[in-house]
Formats: C-alpha cells, sequence, structure tokens
C-alpha cells in the first residue's frame, strides 16, 4: 500500500513538472506584449520593467530561474497586481475554488448516486420520468445558461419571499456557497446520474445477484449489499476526472456569483500575459488536479476488493 | 460395421432450415439500432439538423451577415409593413419667452408622424427654466414614479423641442418632459405624452436592403413589405434563422471534426501501443497521461491564443487544433487496452499461425475489432466537443466576429435574456437538442455493439 | 438511462426504497455537516461578505459594489479607473476637486502661483492616518519616486511639466534635482520647465498625491498591494480589503475637514464585472448604485427604478494608421471613408445607450474654453454624409495607390462586446458603401495594445479619458511626438498649434490653437470621431450629494449622505 502511494505521487511529481514546463514554454511564445499598457512608454522605463520582471534574459534561462524558484515554492511576482506574489494570490483565492469545486462534487457525486438508485428502483415509474427530465435538462444544458438564468430566479425568489431566501452573490457563509455550487455541480451530477442507473440496471441481473436471490436474501438486503455497492464502482472511477472539470470549469460560476476564487484570476490572467499568475495558477491547478485523481485511484481500491494495490 | 450402416443422404434435400440469414456484426447492430426509438429518433434529428446547417442556406437565401439597423432585435414573426419616410434633419423649434407660472411644460404634443426613425415633441415653455430634460418610458409612468429613461436635455428656456433617434422599436412610448433649475435638478412637474410608434424605414435604405427595386417607385407615406424574419432578428437586425444555420455550421464542424481528428489520432497512437506492447507501450502511454493531466479548460484557453488569430479569420482553427491536441489520449487509452484485450483471442493467435504479416493483422483483424468502441467514445466525444465550443465562445476565446456560433450567440443572447428572450432562447435550444441527440444515439449505439467501455477515460 | 438488461422490471420493494432513503438521510446529514464545516473554514479565511441591505441606517453605511479589483493602489503606478476611485477617497493632493467642479484647497492651504511656478502653503492639521503629519517631503518624494525610470510608472509624463521631471524619468538627470523642493515641513516650491497654463488642474491627479516615505520603506516592497500597506490623507481609509472579494472604507477621523465627511463607511463588498449579476443585486436592494447597459435598459424601465444618465468624459475614435507602408497614409481614401461615417447612425442604432453623444470633435463637449464651453466657442467642423463623393475619392485613392482592387483593410479591434458590435457594424458599412472589404482583428488586451505599437493594423477603435480639466488633455494627443499618437500621424503644423497651446499663458491664444487643430485634424482626415462616451445607471434614491464628473474623481461620494426616511 504505502508503495503504491509513494510510487504514484513520485508519478504526480513528474506530472507536475511536466506541465509546468508546458506551460512556460506556451505562455513564452503567446502572442502580446505582456508588458504593454494603455499608456505607451518609453523605451527607457520598458528595459527597466524588463530587468525587473527577469524578462530581459534569454527564455531558456528564466525557465530554469523559475523551475529553481518553484521548487522553493516561489510563483514570483503577478505583472499586473504590480506588488503582489503570485504565491499570495494562490493562498487567497485557491481555497475558495477548492470549496466551490468540492461542494459541487459532493452534490454531484451523493445526487448522481441517489437518484441514479432511484431511477432504477423505479424504473419507468414517475419517479424515473421525472427525474429523467431533470437529467436530460442537466446534460443538455450549457452551464454558463444555468448560471445566469440560476441567479434570476434567485432575484425573483428573494423579491417575492420580501426577505432574502439565499444571497444573490457574493462569497462567506453557507449561503453563498449553494446556488453556485449546484449551478457548478449539475452537469456531473446529470452524467453521473444516468452513469448510476445503467450500472444498477445492468447488476440486476447479474450472476451474483441471482444467485443471492436464490438463496432467499432479502430484497433490500441484496439492493444494499450486492446492486447499490457494486453500482457505485463505475461512479468513483470518474469522480476524479469530474473534479477536474468542474474546479477548472468555476470561472463563469465565480464571475457571474462574484465569487472570489482563482478562475478569474486566471482568465484575466491570461487576457493581460499576466505570466506569473498564468504558470502560477496552471500549476497550482495540475497539482491539485494530479493529487485529486490519486486521492479517487486510492478510494477505489478501498472499496473494489477486487482491486489490489501493487 | 458394414458400408449399408451409413447411406449417404441425397445432396438436394436441405436438412438445414436457416431460420434467418446470417448476418454481419454491422448488420446485426444496425437493426438493433432501429429496435431502439430513441437512439433512432437522435439519428434523424442529428442528420435533421446537418441538413439544416449545410442545405438550409440554400432554401433560405438570407445572407447571415445583413444587418438591418432599422429592425434590430425584432421578435420572431415581427411587423412586415413598414412606413416609408425621408429623413431630414429638424432644425428644432424656439419659442416665445415663456410667461405665467406653470412648473410643468404645457401642452406636449407630437409633431408629425412618430416613427421609428424619429419622434419629434413641443411643448410650452416653462418660465425661470434653465432648459428641460426628457424622459421616456416603456410602460405608463404612475404618479410619483421615475419617468423612465433620460434621453435628453434641451439647454434654454425657450428650446422647446426635441428629437428622438435612440434605438426607437415600434411600440407604444410614454414621453415625458421636465423643467430644469439652475442647479440642474428637475422641477417636480411633468407633462406626459404617449406615442404610438410606426415602424418606418428610408426608401433609400429599402432599395439598399433589396426590399423595393427603384427608390421612385414609393413615395413617402406607403407602406411597404419588408421581408419575414420567422425566429426574428438579433441586436444588428440580422436574420435570426440565417444565423442559426451558420452557427450550426460552425458549432458542428467543431463538434464533430474535432472529435473524429482527436480519435482517429487516438485509434493509431493506441494501436501502436498496444500492438508493441512492452516498453515502447510504457512510454507512449505514460506519455498519453501527462497529456490527460494537463487542466482541460485552461489549456483550451492558452493553446487557443498560442495559435493565434489573424485578421478577418474567425478563430475556427486555432479551436480545432486545441482541441485535437488535448483529447487524443483519451481515446488512444481505450482503443490500447482493446488491442491488449483482441490481441490475446484465439482468433488473432489463429491468423498469426496462418502466417498472416503484422501489418495485415493490425488492420484486418485489430482494428475493425475495435471500431464499436471507437464509434461511441466518437458520439460521446461529440456533445462535449460542441459544449466546449460553446463555452469558449461564451467567455469571448471562442470564434471571432462576425462568425455565428451557437455559443457566441448564446454569449449575445444571455444579455438581453428578459427583454428579447428569443436571443437567446434559439441558439441554447439548437445547442441542447443536438447534445441531447448525441447523447441518446451514444447510448443506443453502445448497446446495439456492445462496447462494454469504462467512462470518462 | 438505456436499459441494458432486458430483464422484467423488479418490482419495487418497499424495503429497498426505506434503505434507499436511508443511505439517502445519511448522505443528506453528512452533507449538511460538510457545510457547516465549509462554513466555519471560510468564516476563519476572512473573505466574507457581510449580508447588509444597500443602505444601512444604523451604521450610517452604504453598500456598493465593484467592477474590478484594483491591481495595487500606490499612487505613482496606479493606472485604471477603479484605483483611481478608491485614491480620490482615501488619499488627497495639493488640490482637489469640489462639488462644483472647482479646484479647492486640499493639502495646500494657499499657493502663489506665476508662469515660471509656485509656492504651495500646506496646512498644519493635516495628518496620515497613523498620525505623522503630512509634509512637503511627502510630495516631493512621491513625485521622485514616480518618475524614478525603476517604477516604471506609465503616468510619469504628468508630471513633466514640473523642471527636470522629463530628463530624471529618461534617468540622465538625478532625481534629487527635480524642481520642487521642501522649503520647511509646510512649503512646497515648485519650478517649472516651462510655462504651463493649466498645471493647478494636474494637481489633483493621482499621480500627485503624496505618499510618505518612511512609511513606504516600512512596506518592503508592498506598498500598495493591502490594506496595511498603505496610509491615507484623505476623507476616508481603508480598514478591510479581501482581495478580489470586498473592500470596505472608512471615514478617516484624522482627515483635517473630516466635518464635511456624512457617511461612516462605503463597504465595497462585491466586486462583479458581470452587468446582469450587478443589476440583480441592486434589484434585491444590496447595492446602492449598478450600470447600466443597452441590454438591459429595459429591466429598469420595466421596474420603473430611478435611471440617471452621466458623461464620463472620453471620447472614442477610429484611430488611422498613417504609417507610410499603410493604404490607409492615402488621403483620398482616408477621405472616402469619412464622406460615409455616421456617428449618430452608431450612437442611436447600434450602441443604444442614451448619454453618447455622436462624435464631432476629438474635444468633448463639457471641455472648458475661454469663458465657456470650448465647443460653444469653437464648434469645429461637421461630418457630412456625402456617399456619391465618398466613392469619387475612392477612385482616386485606387488609382493613387496603383491597385485593381483595394487590398482589404485590417480593422483591430478589443475583445469586449462593445468593441465586437461596432466592428461588425464598421464592417458592413464599408463593404455596403464603399465596397470595401473589412478584415476584423479581434485580440485580446495585450496583444491589441502590442499591434497599436508596432502599427499592425489600418484602423484601431481606440478612446481617450481625461486626466486633468483642461483642452491639452485631448490636444496634445495627435502631436507627432505622442507616444499614444499609435496611428503615427504627423503634421507640422499640428505639432506647431500644440506647442503654443501648451505653453501660451493668453487663454485666447490657447483656445484658437486648438480650434485649429480640430479642425486640421477633421481636414486631414486623422481619425474619425464616434462618440463621446456616456453612462446610464440606476441608483438609490436614498443616498445623496453623490457628485458626477467627466474629470477626476468620479462618482465622489466624500460628501455623500443617507437621506433620513422624513426626507424621501
Amino acid at each position: 500500500m504505502t508503495r503504491y502511494v509513494l510510487w504514484r505521487l513520485l508519478q504526480g511529481v513528474i506530472t507536475v513538472w511536466f506541465i509546468a514546463t508546458v506551460t512556460f514554454f506556451v505562455m513564452h511564445n503567446l502572442p502580446g506584449d505582456p508588458l504593454a499598457d494603455d499608456k505607451a512608454v518609453s523605451e527607457k522605463i520598458r528595459a527597466n520593467l524588463e530587468e525587473k520582471l527577469g524578462l530581459d534574459k534569454p527564455v531558456v534561462e528564466q525557465y530554469f530561474i523559475y523551475m529553481r524558484n518553484m521548487i522553493q515554492g516561489d510563483f514570483g511576482l503577478s505583472f499586473v497586481h504590480e506588488n503582489r506574489r503570485v504565491n499570495e494570490i494562490i493562498r487567497d483565492h485557491f481555497p475558495v475554488s477548492a470549496i466551490l469545486g468540492i461542494l459541487a462534487i459532493v452534490i454531484a457525486g451523493f445526487g448522481g448516486i441517489l437518484w441514479g438508485a432511484l431511477t432504477a428502483l423505479y424504473r419507468n415509474r414517475w419517479p424515473d420520468i421525472v427525474i429523467i427530465l431533470l437529467v436530460i435538462l442537466g446534460i443538455s444544458v450549457p452551464s454558463f445558461v444555468f448560471a445566469t438564468v440560476g441567479q434570476l430566479v434567485l432575484v425573483t425568489m428573494n423579491n417575492l419571499a420580501g426577505f432574502e431566501v439565499l444571497p444573490v452573490a457574493g462569497w462567506g457563509t453557507v449561503a453563498h456557497m449553494l446556488i453556485p455550487a449546484l449551478v457548478l455541480g449539475l452537469g456531473t451530477m446529470a452524467f453521473l446520474t444516468r452513469l448510476m442507473r445503467t450500472s444498477m440496471l445492468e447488476i440486476v441481473s447479474s450472476d451474483f445477484v441471482r444467485t443471492a436471490k436464490a438463496k432467499g436474501v432479502p430484497m433490500a438486503q441484496i439492493f444494499s449489499r450486492h446492486q447499490l455497492r457494486n453500482a457505485v464502482l463505475p461512479v468513483v472511477t470518474v469522480l476524479g476526472p469530474s473534479i477536474a472539470g468542474i474546479t477548472t470549469g468555476g470561472f463563469v460560476v465565480e464571475n457571474v456569483f462574484g465569487i472570489p476564487g482563482l478562475g478569474r484570476y486566471f482568465v484575466l490572467a491570461v487576457q493581460q500575459n499576466d505570466y506569473g499568475v498564468i504558470m502560477g495558477t496552471t500549476v497550482f491547478y495540475g497539482a491539485f488536479l494530479v493529487l485529486m485523481v490519486i486521492l479517487v485511484d486510492i478510494l477505489y481500491a478501498v472499496i473494489d476488493p477486487r482491486v489490489r494495490l501493487e | 460395421m458394414s458400408d449399408l450402416s451409413f447411406k449417404p443422404i441425397s445432396l438436394d434435400t436441405d436438412t438445414e432450415e436457416r431460420s434467418r440469414p446470417s448476418l454481419s456484426y454491422w448488420q446485426d447492430a444496425w437493426i438493433r439500432l432501429r429496435a431502439n426509438k430513441r437512439a433512432f429518433t437522435s439519428l434523424f434529428v442529428i442528420i435533421g439538423m446537418l441538413v439544416f446547417a449545410c442545405a438550409g442556406p440554400l432554401v433560405w437565401r438570407i445572407d447571415p451577415d445583413a444587418q438591418d439597423l432599422d429592425q434590430t432585435s425584432k421578435p420572431p414573426w415581427g411587423d412586415r409593413n413598414a412606413l416609408v419616410q425621408t429623413y431630414e434633419p429638424w432644425e428644432g423649434v424656439v419659442s416665445e419667452e415663456p410667461q405665467g407660472d406653470n412648473l410643468a411644460p404645457q401642452s406636449l404634443e407630437l409633431v408629425g408622424d412618430a416613427t421609428t426613425t424619429n419622434v419629434r415633441l413641443v411643448w410650452g415653455p416653462v418660465p425661470n427654466s434653465k432648459g428641460y430634460r426628457i424622459f421616456r418610458q416603456i410602460i405608463e409612468p404612475r404618479p410619483g414614479d421615475p419617468l423612465g429613461l433620460p434621453i435628453g436635455e434641451t439647454k434654454g428656456s425657450t428650446s422647446v423641442s426635441f428629437e428622438d433617434r435612440l434605438d426607437i422599436k415600434p411600440k407604444s412610448y410614454w414621453y415625458s418632459v421636465v423643467a430644469i433649475n439652475e442647479e440642474g435638478e428637475d422641477f417636480s412637474e411633468a407633462a406626459t405624452v404617449k406615442v404610438d410608434v410606426a415602424f418606418s424605414t428610408t426608401a433609400a435604405n429599402a432599395v439598399e436592403r433589396g426590399y423595393i427595386k427603384d427608390q421612385n417607385s414609393v413615395s413617402v407615406g406607403d407602406t411597404i413589405r419588408v421581408p419575414l424574419h420567422p425566429l426574428g432578428t438579433d441586436y444588428l437586425g440580422r436574420d435570426m434563422l440565417a444565423r442559426l444555420m451558420e452557427g450550426a455550421r460552425i458549432s458542428l464542424f467543431i463538434g464533430i471534426v474535432a472529435p473524429f481528428l482527436f480519435v482517429i489520432a487516438g485509434v493509431i497512437y493506441g494501436s501502436i501501443a498496444g500492438f508493441l506492447g512492452r516498453n515502447i507501450d510504457h512510454i507512449l502511454m505514460r506519455f498519453a497521461d501527462f497529456v490527460i493531466a494537463l487542466p482541460f479548460l485552461l489549456f483550451m484557453i492558452l493553446f487557443k491564443l498560442l495559435f493565434g488569430i489573424g485578421p478577418g479569420e474567425s478563430g475556427i482553427l486555432p479551436m480545432l487544433v486545441a482541441l485535437v491536441l488535448l483529447s487524443w489520449p483519451g481515446a488512444a487509452r481505450l482503443v490500447r487496452g482493446e488491442i491488449l484485450q483482441i490481441r490475446e483471442e484465439g482468433y488473432v493467435e489463429a491468423s498469426r499461425l496462418l502466417g498472416t504479416k503484422t501489418p495485415r493483422l493490425i488492420l484486418r483483424h485489430m482494428i475493425p475489432n475495435t471500431m464499436g468502441v471507437v464509434l461511441v467514445t466518437f458520439t460521446f466525444a461529440v456533445p462535449s466537443a460542441i459544449f466546449t465550443e460553446a463555452f469558449l465562445s461564451f467567455i469571448g476565446m471562442g470564434v471571432t466576429a462576425p462568425t455565428a456560433s451557437w455559443g457566441s450567440m448564446c454569449n449575445d443572447g444571455i444579455k438581453t435574456m428578459e427583454s428579447t428572450p428569443h436571443e437567446l432562447i434559439f441558439p441554447a435550444l439548437f445547442i441542447s437538442v443536438t447534445v441531447l441527440a448525441f447523447n441518446f444515439l451514444g447510448d443506443g449505439l453502445r448497446d446495439a455493439l456492445d462496447a462494454r467501455m469504462r467512462y470518462g477515460e | 438511462m438505456t436499459d441494458t438488461t432486458q430483464g422484467a422490471a423488479e418490482p419495487v420493494s418497499v424495503s429497498s426504497a426505506w434503505q434507499l432513503a436511508k443511505y439517502g438521510l445519511v448522505g443528506l446529514l453528512f452533507f449538511v455537516l460538510l457545510l457547516a464545516m465549509l462554513g466555519w473554514v471560510t468564516s476563519y479565511s476572512a473573505a466574507g461578505t457581510r449580508s447588509t441591505q444597500a443602505v444601512d441606517y444604523a451604521t450610517n453605511t452604504i453598500t456598493l459594489a465593484l467592477s474590478t479589483e484594483p491591481p495595487q493602489l500606490d499612487s505613482t503606478r496606479a493606472t485604471d479607473m477603479v484605483s483611481g476611485m478608491l485614491l480620490g477617497h482615501t488619499m488627497e493632493g495639493l488640490l482637489r476637486y469640489g462639488p462644483d467642479n472647482e479646484l479647492v484647497p486640499g493639502m495646500a492651504e494657499s499657493w502663489d502661483m506665476d508662469e515660471n511656478g509656485g509656492t504651495f502653503h500646506l496646512r498644519n492639521d493635516a495628518y496620515w492616518s497613523n498620525g505623522t503629519p503630512v509634509t512637503a517631503h511627502d510630495f516631493v518624494f512621491a513625485w521622485q519616486t514616480a518618475l524614478n525610470p525603476d517604477t516604471a510608472s506609465q503616468y510619469a509624463f504628468i508630471l513633466f511639466p514640473i523642471k527636470n521631471a522629463t530628463g530624471i524619468n529618461e534617468g540622465e538627470i538625478e532625481p534629487g534635482e527635480l524642481g520642487a523642493k521642501a522649503v520647511d515641513d509646510h512649503t512646497l516650491e515648485i519650478e517649472l520647465e516651462q510655462p504651463t497654463a493649466y498645471f493647478l488642474k494636474l494637481l489633483a491627479f493621482p499621480t500627485y498625491y503624496p505618499i510618505n516615505e518612511e512609511f513606504y520603506r516600512s512596506t518592503d516592497g508592498g506598498y500598495g498591494a493591502e490594506a496595511h500597506t498603505l496610509i491615507y490623507n484623505g476623507p476616508f481609509k481603508i480598514t478591510k480589503w479581501v482581495h478580489d472579494a470586498s473592500l470596505r472604507l472608512e471615514k478617516n477621523e484624522l482627515y483635517w475637514n473630516r466635518d464635511q465627511t456624512r457617511l461612516d463607511a462605503i463597504d465595497y463588498a462585491y466586486i462583479l464585472s458581470d452587468a446582469n449579476a450587478t443589476l440583480n443585486l441592486f434589484a434585491t436592494n444590496k447595492i446602492v448604485y449598478a450600470g447600466l447597459n443597452s441590454e438591459n435598459l429595459d429591466r429598469a424601465l420595466r421596474n420603473r427604478w430611478h435611471i440617471k444618465q452621466h458623461n464620463d468624459g472620453s471620447v472614442f475614435f477610429l484611430e488611422i494608421n498613417h504609417r507610410p507602408d499603410r493604404i490607409t497614409s492615402n488621403y483620398n481614401l482616408r477621405r472616402a471613408l469619412q464622406l460615409v461615417h455616421n456617428p449618430s447612425e452608431l450612437v442611436y442604432k447600434v450602441l443604444k445607450l442614451p448619454g453618447n453623444l455622436p462624435g464631432e470633435s476629438i474635444f468633448p463637449v463639457w471641455l472648458n474654453g475661454v469663458e465657456g464651453r470650448f465647443r460653444d466657442e469653437y464648434p469645429g467642423p461637421k461630418y457630412i454624409i456625402n456617399e456619391e463623393k465618398a466613392r469619387e475619392h475612392l477612385a482616386m485613392a485606387i488609382e493613387e495607390l496603383g491597385v485593381d482592387e483595394l487590398p482589404p483593410l485590417v480593422l483591430l479591434s478589443g475583445d469586449n462586446p462593445v468593441s465586437n458590435k461596432q466592428s461588425e457594424y464598421y464592417q458592413r458599412l464599408w463593404k455596403e458603401k464603399l465596397g470595401i472589404e473589412v478584415k476584423i482583428d479581434k485580440q485580446i488586451f495585450k496583444l491589441r495594445l502590442e499591434k497599436m505599437t508596432t502599427g499592425e493594423f489600418d484602423i484601431v477603435a481606440a478612446g481617450w479619458g481625461p486626466d486633468y480639466h483642461d483642452v491639452m488633455t485631448f490636444g496634445d494627443l495627435f502631436a507627432s511626438w505622442n507616444l499614444n499618437n499609435r496611428g503615427r500621424y504627423a503634421n507640422a503644423e499640428v505639432d506647431r498649434h500644440v506647442a503654443i497651446a501648451q505653453s501660451s499663458s493668453d487663454p485666447v491664444e490657447r483656445m484658437e490653437a486648438m480650434d485649429r487643430v480640430q479642425q486640421l485634424l477633421h481636414d486631414d482626415v486623422a481619425i474619425l470621431v464616434q462618440y463621446e462616451r456616456g453612462s446610464v445607471y440606476v441608483s438609490d434614491d436614498r443616498v445623496k450629494g453623490v457628485t458626477r464628473r467627466a474629470v477626476g474623481l468620479d462618482p465622489d461620494y466624500t460628501r455623500a449622505y443617507i437621506a433620513s426616511d422624513s426626507e424621501d
């Protein structure tokens, strides 16, 4: 077990290095002048800025300097937020994105398993049909439409109620998180519901369920011990990649709901060629995702007795 | 045992009564797919969409880029009767020095016709005023309510007229005029008039847009018919139906071509890895893992910008390349898994023993047998490619204007969601229906081809 | 969703449903626990948005939203509008703008100015928010810092009227040689490079704000990055700044004119760029102000909100590339474009927002002239549409350029929705009226700037906002030496008149020179003026005393107050 985890972690570190390298060279080849701004400045001032930000050196040298600093945990300076370090930006904003992402994935995961099981249980009866209609909505409507419409629903709800049922935007309390997380997780939830339903129905006709039935095991026990438990497995496998989609896809939601997450910084940084922030956020997100996938793999091994950790 | 124990049966008696003709894998799959109503309907929806995108413009011959600033954001099936008008600049009206002690402008009234080209108002002057402020409202202002949109100001108490030309729609407006005091504050009393605006266009404009042949064939005050916009128009007066067709071409092109390319790339990469096996397989797959680990949307944006967009380019190609570069490893992994499995199958072994060469082995036995999985992967990849395109266009990193895609149309439409919902609903509906159809078709194909696959990889 | 198993539907066992319900309940419990935990974590990370109402009578606070996070609040380097607005509330220069946009004493109590410079007498009761007095050294230090080439301040140019400033910024003269000297703690002497009629107006600009040297050094390069790495000498101070989430201003009790400040706090509780989301906050009584755009006007009207309008001072224009290798350097081509240029169509039918004025001159209508408004005194030329003549000029241009057909024009454009709309409009306009093909080159911010600087465009949509209340803030824009003249327009006659207006002290001579400039720019088709930008917004009627300006602090809440219910 320990060896497996260590091995996976080592792989993870190499992956993060790969991500950092690709990002670095892609970024330095992005068209656009990171130092240009609304007001034109003289050559002399430009040269000064380049020196200060280390852009005057050859790219390869910059790469080695960056890597050395990164290993020491220093992501450098932001070009746009001139007096802030990228480390501080990540420290301040990544937790927000992560909380939102975790909540969304939990909603999606629990919701998916629960609805999926329910639809399988009530196949072709009204709970099944209602949930399937919601699932159809979830898989076919783009998230940005949900975000905007969701906020409008909140406004109408609050105005009708005459008091604040849930806040329209902002961040800070549980009430602020619910709707954005739901909007963010909806697509994945629909996807997982489908997956869960299919896998539940497949298992109903599997050998071990038939055997259990023949042995006279009570229905409820078959349902929970055999069917549910085995049907959850494929859902768990896709959780890892889903986390990736959810956390990085959060910036529309962050924008609409005024949430101070890292996603907003990334989009702004890309538009402004803010090398420091682009590198910092991408590498950090990458590392986070790699870690999540490793965690999910371990979780999978724990749930599924068939998998042995080598 | 004597020879008599066995008697040859006559060859003309057909002992084997086949219950049904033998079916190939694909024939069988097709029959199964046809039995699945949902998947089969979806297939027709998809074909319908493709026809809509490709053949639509042949039937609906309206230029998707043609603007008509006289009829912007028009609702579906809007009014087609336009009053012909000419536009002459208006000098305005200057009144006598005001007398009396009224606070509200007296006798506010309309000059000439109220049309979408212009609305002209005059009113009686107010003593001691420094000028007037003109408001426009789309619902009747109740007493004490704000008067609506401040559309203009005039200077001096004797300049008692105003011409409104700002985005006038053929509907009812309530115009209010308030006098302004020294400090620039409004007087407390207002005069309000309701104005019903008629849809109008100038003769010159009508000729330019091709509504009429000759400018002299109509005179001011005539009514002409403008072309029908069955799904309304957008913010620049462009026909929504024509734009949806153009959008369909872009969105479906990216949605179908990108998955097609990366699935092919995946098949080649995966089969090489799967067949060569051992160290090469290991290295190739590690590399695929690296690419999978790149945060997808962040790198979509980075790559898209890296490839850049030159002047006049639509930005489709960079998006396509970025999608392919980031998405191939999923398909590669899947195919490689299949190949590894198939390699151990008996018929491959048999074929090899019969002396089949490696390339033929791969092409004849292995790849065809992965086709089921590949087809299903492809079908499921389409909706996510369409979503990715829509998402990028939505955040302004997708196709560039004036090229339309469903995503960029949603982006434009979502801002006016409340006042002109048709600009959002139609493109969003097209995205939804297409995505749904591909999902259902994918489900159907998976069942029909019995292609078990692990999701999400 | 598809049934992969063809087996008969299982009868629903009630016990299974119960089992599932139990799991669901456990899941829900876990979810609630998780929520509680996340809520607890968030409350500790201090990124909290308090759920206050737009107007809070009890604490005398109003709540607002910021459109973007200020990059930093170091006055020597601030360039954007949000930073300028926040600095204007929390800092004060020698002078500031009063309620009627007149210059009023700020840190300086009195001053004597003549052509070559002046002496400023600082007030004795001016303190920084940490208790140290504001002295003349603070000004000298701030200006030297801004001019220091190491600072790389984009706004260093605004200090150039001071003697030796240009040389210092180019690194040729030592910062100590700056023509601004602290004679003693409360006397500041300024020497000018040459007579500058509008110098006093510059003093209200953020780059001219003072910085306390000792404090600046103590922040170790982090000056202005956080609420605690700044000290304030203005009406408000920043007490909390949670990056990208919220920013809170509270009344500065050490401000010399504290009696004038009537609000106890201004809470920027949201940082939101999405216009509809901001309006949603206004709709639920969370903020007192929201900007409107042409898309959500109808919503505001239907809700009967109080809509106001304001001219924000900036002028937008199509900047034409005059570099000789570009076809747009051909006069007849430019003239053809000018003859179909229809600013009122753009404003009324494309931008669709009241308050935008169809553009005529690079000098906006609100600028002051000799006595009244500049444009009332010198109306300048007007655009006259004449398609026939335009086609004649186009034919001449094609002949002069020696081509059969005009190559496509490259229209460089930003990536925001308004520029998009405009570009699409112009593309169609020129195609339809003149048959000229236009390629839209839509680029993200930095790439657009790079292309503007290197000249990879034929036409670019640009805008200019005023820095100070004088014609010169627009007047020198197309002087050949101005780096912001991205089309490299060069006209000796324009240069000569700009120089006159810069150095002359005679208002009539200055305004006449500027009138010549607007005439020359029009006749030579240096640019095509599109519109003067206006903004439309909704605001809470309970908040009074807010000043809107075209130049300087805007919107200005320094004198704002909450009207009591009875006043309504």
